[in-house]
Order: C-alpha cells, then sequence, then structure tokens
C-alpha cells in the first residue's frame, strides 16, 4: 500500500473502528476475561480506543519511516509486523498498570483479542477492502478528501 | 470534384473545407457526403487505454449501445502484446508490473498473485507466490505476473463486458468541436469496393487513448539506416529484430547495446541466453549514456543503483499510482512539474538476482564490457561491421560492432501523432510542462470544451501530467477511474459507491456477462 499522512491516520481511525469494532462485538463474548458480559465489552472496546488512539502516534512514526523508501510504500509485510510493537507496548500499558485508569485484562484474553483484531483488520485491507472503497487505493489510503 | 458545387468532395472524401473549419456543423458534413453516426461517447484508441476505460464504464452501467471503441486493433492487447513480444518477453515471462495492477479488474482484488496459487497443481505452486507477495520486496524481489496470465484474464473481461459489440473499425483521422456541443470524430473504415471511407461520430463525449506517438530513431540511427541503406545491423530494440539472433548463431559477433532500461536488461538476458544454450561466442558492448554507479539522488529520495543500471521494481517509485509522490505531482505545475519528474529520476530497471548474476558471470569472462559514453556516429565498416564513434567524455572511442540495439526507447513528439497534431492545431489542445497533452487532473485534455462535450486522454499522450506513470496499467486505470467520476458527475453514468461495487465484483468473479 502506498499511504498518505491523512491516509493513515483515517485509515487507522475509521477502518479500524468499523472492521476492529465488529470483530471485537463479535469476539467479545468468547472472550476469557473473567468478567461479566457487559464489563467485557466495556474492557473490549477500551483496548480497542487505546489500539486506534496510540495507533494514530504511531502512524506518524510509520510515515516517517515510510520516507526512507524510494517507493513511498509501506509493504503489506510492515503492516502485519507492525503488530508486534504494537501489541508488546499496549500489553506493557495495561498489564503493569501503567495506564492512566485501571482496565482489568487477563493475559489470554488481551492477546487473543489482539493477534485476531490485527489480523482480521489487516487481512481485509490487504485486498477486499479494494472492492468496498474503490478509490481508497488510489489516494493514499484516504476515505475522504 | 464538382466544379458546379466546389464544396462537395467524392463520397466520404474529406473535403479541404472541413481540413480549415475548426468547429463543424451537421450541414458541413452533409455537404461533404460524409454520413453522420450517433454514439454519447467514442473511445479513440482501442488499445488498453480505451479497454481501460469501457471496462469501468461498462461496470457503471453504461450499455453497450452507449459506447463506441474506433481502431484499428483487432484486440485491445494487440499493440500491447506485439511490444511485449518484441522486446523480448514470451508468454511465460514475468512482466515487470504489480500483483494489483490488472487491467481486467478494477479492483486489483483478487491480486495475480492470488489467482496464480489457487490456479497451483502443487503445495509449492500455491504457496511460492503467496509468500513472495506477503514478503515483497523486503524478503526477495516483488511478485509479477506472467505475460500469458494477463494476457489470459483480459481475454475473459473482453467478452464478458461484451466489448466487440462495441467496435468499429478503422482509423481515426481527426476530432473536431461541433458548433451545437460535442465532437465529430472522424473514422476512415476499411475499403470494401465503393463503399464509403469515411464516417463522422456525433458524440458528447470523447476519449482518446492513442498509445505512443511512434518510436523515434536517434539520430545516428538514422543517419547510419540512409547511409547504408539498410536497417539490418542497427535496430531499435522495440522494432522485431529476430534476424540479429539468427545471424549471431551462425556467425560469432560483437554486439553493441544502447540503453539501461528494462528493455535492455531482457536484450542482455537473450542474448546471454543464446550464449549459454547455443554455445555461442557473442561479444557485448554495452553503452551506458548514464553510468549509475551505486545509490542516487537525496536522503528521502534516494534510488538503489549500481553496475551502470538505476534499480527500481516498477516504470515509476509506486507511490506515484495513489500515495504521496501522485498528491506532491498533482500540486505542480509548470516548471515545478518539470522538476518533480526529474526528481523521480530517468531510465530505471528493476533489480533482478538472475540477471545480475549472469551480468557479473558475463563481466568476469570478459566478454561484457560497459562503456559510458554518446554514441556519436555510426557508420558502415569493413567486412560488414557497425563502426561506432563514441564520445567518451574527454576522449573519443572507436568500436566495431556485427549489430546495434538500441534500447533507449525513445517515444516521438505528440506532434507527430495525426490526431494528436490536428487536435493541438484546431481544437484548443495544448501542451504540459514536459510538452505532451495537457490535461486536467479529470484527464480531460484543457481547452477543448465543446458546450456540454468532454474531450478527454490518457495514456502516453499525457506522460507529464499531474499523474506520473501515466502510461501503465494501473495509470489507465486511475485515468479512467477519473474520467468515469467525471463523467458521472456530469450525469452520463451512475457513480461506483459501495454497493455497486460489491455487486459488480461478485459479477466479475463469477464471470457473468454484462
Amino acid at each position: 500500500m502506498t499511504y498518505s499522512l491523512s491516509g493513515r491516520i483515517q485509515t487507522r481511525i475509521l477502518l479500524f473502528a468499523a472492521i476492529g469494532g465488529t470483530w471485537t462485538a463479535l469476539i467479545t463474548p468468547i472472550l476469557p476475561t473473567r468478567l461479566p458480559l457487559d464489563a467485557s465489552f466495556a474492557m473490549a472496546f477500551t483496548v480497542l480506543g487505546l489500539l486506534i488512539a496510540l495507533g494514530v502516534l504511531w502512524e506518524l512514526a510509520y510515515h516517517l519511516l515510510q520516507q526512507f523508501r524510494w517507493d513511498k510504500d509501506w509493504p503489506t509485510l510492515f503492516s502485519l509486523l507492525a503488530g508486534v510493537p504494537e501489541g508488546v507496548l499496549l500489553w506493557l500499558l495495561l498489564s503493569t498498570d501503567t495506564w492512566f485508569w485501571d482496565v482489568p485484562v487477563t493475559t489470554q484474553g488481551f492477546w487473543l483479542w489482539f493477534i485476531s483484531t490485527w489480523l482480521v483488520v489487516w487481512a481485509l485491507l490487504s485486498g477486499p477492502i479494494r472492492v468496498l472503497l474503490v478509490r481508497r487505493r488510489w489516494r493514499g489510503g484516504r476515505l475522504f478528501g | 470534384m464538382s466544379a458546379a458545387v466546389p464544396s462537395v468532395a467524392r463520397s466520404g472524401d474529406l473535403a479541404q473545407v472541413l481540413v480549415d473549419t475548426d468547429v463543424w456543423t451537421e450541414a458541413l458534413l452533409t455537404d461533404a457526403g460524409v454520413p453522420i453516426l450517433d454514439a454519447p461517447l467514442v473511445s479513440v484508441g482501442g488499445g488498453l487505454g480505451s479497454f481501460a476505460l469501457i471496462d469501468i464504464l461498462r461496470i457503471c452501467g453504461l450499455s453497450t449501445e452507449s459506447l463506441r471503441v474506433l481502431t484499428p486493433l483487432s484486440t485491445p492487447w494487440e499493440s500491447f502484446a506485439y511490444l511485449t513480444r518484441v522486446s523480448q518477453i514470451s508468454h511465460d515471462d514475468r512482466l515487470r508490473s504489480d500483483a494489483s495492477a490488472r487491467p481486467d479488474n478494477i479492483w486489483g482484488f483478487p491480486s495475480y498473485a492470488v489467482q496464480e496459487a489457487f490456479r497451483a497443481d502443487t503445495v509449492r505452486g500455491f504457496l511460492a507466490p503467496l509468500w513472495q507477495v506477503l514478503t515483497e520486496p523486503l524478503f526477495g524481489e516483488h511478485y509479477t505476473p506472467r505475460a500469458a496470465q494477463v494476457l489470459e484474464a483480459l481475454s475473459r473481461e473482453h467478452r464478458r463486458i461484451r466489448y466487440s459489440q462495441m467496435v468499429a473499425a478503422g482509423q481515426v483521422r481527426m476530432v473536431r468541436r461541433r458548433r451545437a456541443g460535442g465532437y465529430f470524430t472522424i473514422l476512415t473504415t476499411p475499403e470494401w469496393g465503393n463503399s464509403v471511407r469515411r464516417i463522422a461520430f456525433r458524440s458528447a463525449y470523447v476519449h482518446l487513448a492513442v498509445g505512443y506517438a511512434g518510436l523515434m530513431f536517434l539520430p545516428d540511427l538514422q543517419g547510419y539506416r540512409e547511409s547504408a541503406r539498410s536497417s539490418n545491423r542497427v535496430v531499435n530494440a522495440f522494432e522485431p529484430h529476430e534476424h540479429v539472433y539468427d545471424q549471431l548463431r551462425r556467425r560469432p559477433g560483437t554486439v553493441m547495446v544502447r540503453g539501461s532500461g528494462v528493455v535492455a536488461s531482457r536484450v542482455l538476458q537473450r542474448l546471454i541466453d543464446e550464449r549459454n544454450v547455443h554455445g555461442l561466442q557473442t561479444r557485448v558492448i554495452h553503452v551506458f549514456s548514464d553510468f549509475v554507479s551505486g545509490p542516487q539522488g537525496p536522503r528521502f529520495m534516494r534510488r538503489r543503483g549500481g553496475d551502470g543500471f538505476a534499480y527500481q521494481a516498477f516504470d515509476e517509485p509506486k507511490a506515484v499510482w495513489g500515495g504521496q509522490l501522485r498528491d506532491r505531482a498533482r500540486r505542480t505545475e509548470g516548471a515545478q512539474r518539470v522538476e518533480f519528474y526529474n526528481l523521480l529520476g530517468d531510465t530505471s530497471t528493476p533489480y533482478r538476482k538472475e540477471w545480475a548474476v549472469r551480468l557479473a558471470t558475463a563481466r568476469e569472462q570478459g566478454w561484457y564490457s560497459s562503456v559510458v559514453g554518446e554514441v556519436d556516429a555510426l557508420e558502415p565498416g569493413a567486412d560488414d561491421l557497425v563502426s561506432a564513434r563514441i564520445e567518451t567524455g574527454p576522449s573519443v572511442l572507436m568500436a566495431e560492432a556485427s549489430f546495434v540495439i538500441d534500447c533507449a526507447g525513445l517515444e516521438s513528439d505528440i506532434g507527430e501523432q495525426r490526431i494528436l497534431a490536428d487536435l493541438l492545431q484546431h481544437t484548443g489542445a495544448g501542451r504540459n510542462p514536459l510538452g505532451r497533452l495537457d490535461v486536467e487532473p479529470s484527464f480531460e485534455v484543457r481547452g477543448t470544451r465543446s458546450g456540454n462535450g468532454r474531450l478527454y486522454a490518457s495514456g502516453a499522450a499525457t506522460h507529464g501530467g499531474y499523474l506520473p506513470g501515466a502510461d501503465t496499467f494501473l495509470g489507465l486505470q486511475i485515468a479512467a477511474q477519473e474520467i468515469a467520476d467525471d463523467l458521472a458527475s456530469e450525469g452520463f453514468c451512475r457513480k461506483l459507491g459501495t454497493l455497486g461495487s460489491v455487486r459488480q465484483w461478485l459479477r466479475w468473479a463469477r464471470n457473468t456477462v454484462i
């Protein structure tokens, strides 16, 4: 994919919210969170919100790295592997109570949610999104503007 | 021509009054005996540029009756197939093209890599293209489709959209504005006995995708051909030149290769293959006008290079087709545009390990040598050889070769193309900062609007516009998308939204004829 900076940010906010949100709604009832269902949902969507919010900052860093590439592209493997640092940082923040408020994550629940969500978003953005949003690939990933 | 009615020409012939009049009326054509046919949109050219536009317009719901393709070609891929063949790409060779650049599929999904995987009959055949497209270009080279795969897919889409029903065969002579809005496009039809030779298509919309204006032969090449009265020894790589390889099999010789683009790489590959397979003693002198010895450019626009070549996966850096480089190009005008195109760099070839290894071996064995300089003159030499005078900066080098293959791939000026020349002269079209046809971001040809009509152009003629890489699969598809959106805003067709796109993609996937 050849992202522009605004394309990255729009993708991170809107598509992660749409695809990630749908997936989170489907998977949360079976996540091993040791919480009542409503608390499970609250927790899962909070983590999704953090993935998106911190993700906007990550996108700034990715965009800077992209500038070192002649093709100004972002290979699909980068998109996939970006999940590693992002997942680890999020886990460290939440599991060590470093985040500003308490999010009651369990190891298994967090990683099941994170890995599956990341893969679903990555898979959809790697191909099928081109059918849903025909012009997106010609516009650096932007949905608007 | 009748003396009594001087403005009337023989049936179908173009009267001088037509040639001289910029804006035409029906009466003018009727007086000249040129019959008029109606078609809301005509696409002139009939190659892959026309195909890309017709494909998307059919997908946007336009009927075959609304669209006409005016072309001398028997299929939209005829020129493409010819150029790939003469430039040494066989059906089984891989093109220099991205997995998701699919001229038969506006969505680029599934990519050619996925399609190749699902067609494989071995596990390895299934996994290899998927692994390559997943890890490209980090752990290997980019996945690229085979020529045969692209041609087969084009043929399938050609049937699916009923392309041949839209074709009117012939050669377009000119496009002129119509006084009441829209355009007249003059088609010279193949001659069948006494039938009409010229037809005027009256349309609101015209699309020009006429391809290259032609090959430009370097002055020294032309000079040689004139003095030697032969085109046998000095050839352009885009001309058929099988005789070079045939003759080298019969008699060993030296070949001088000029140019450092992908065509030069393919010609070198062919020469090396011939040498290896047939045990030949061919020697190669490779003339570089600009020898790239390593990475070039400022830190944030640095391109790989080495052994004389600038390395780049595709015709342009990838982001020109929809990333930050496209955005940047869109913001340039005038001299800035020229500067930006210069920044994107000149000729390049993809780095392929296979090619690099072969050339390294050839260099070690001493039968491949590089010369940096400009060929100044080519002359017939003794013993049927070609004698080349090469300026290498401070000194002049004389070299002799059995054959010279020019791979520089220069294109003629658009003024050499009859339709475009007429457009520049009579219809208000102008040139962009790089000298080609000036188009808006919507690909409408600037200065040619006629009432509610619109005249668009895409492909090679628009090189130097807001979209670099216009003459590539993706470039043609982006142009088609922009034109379709512009036509939708005019109310000519539906704008393709998410639901329509999904529905049409399912039809594509099921190969449903539309």
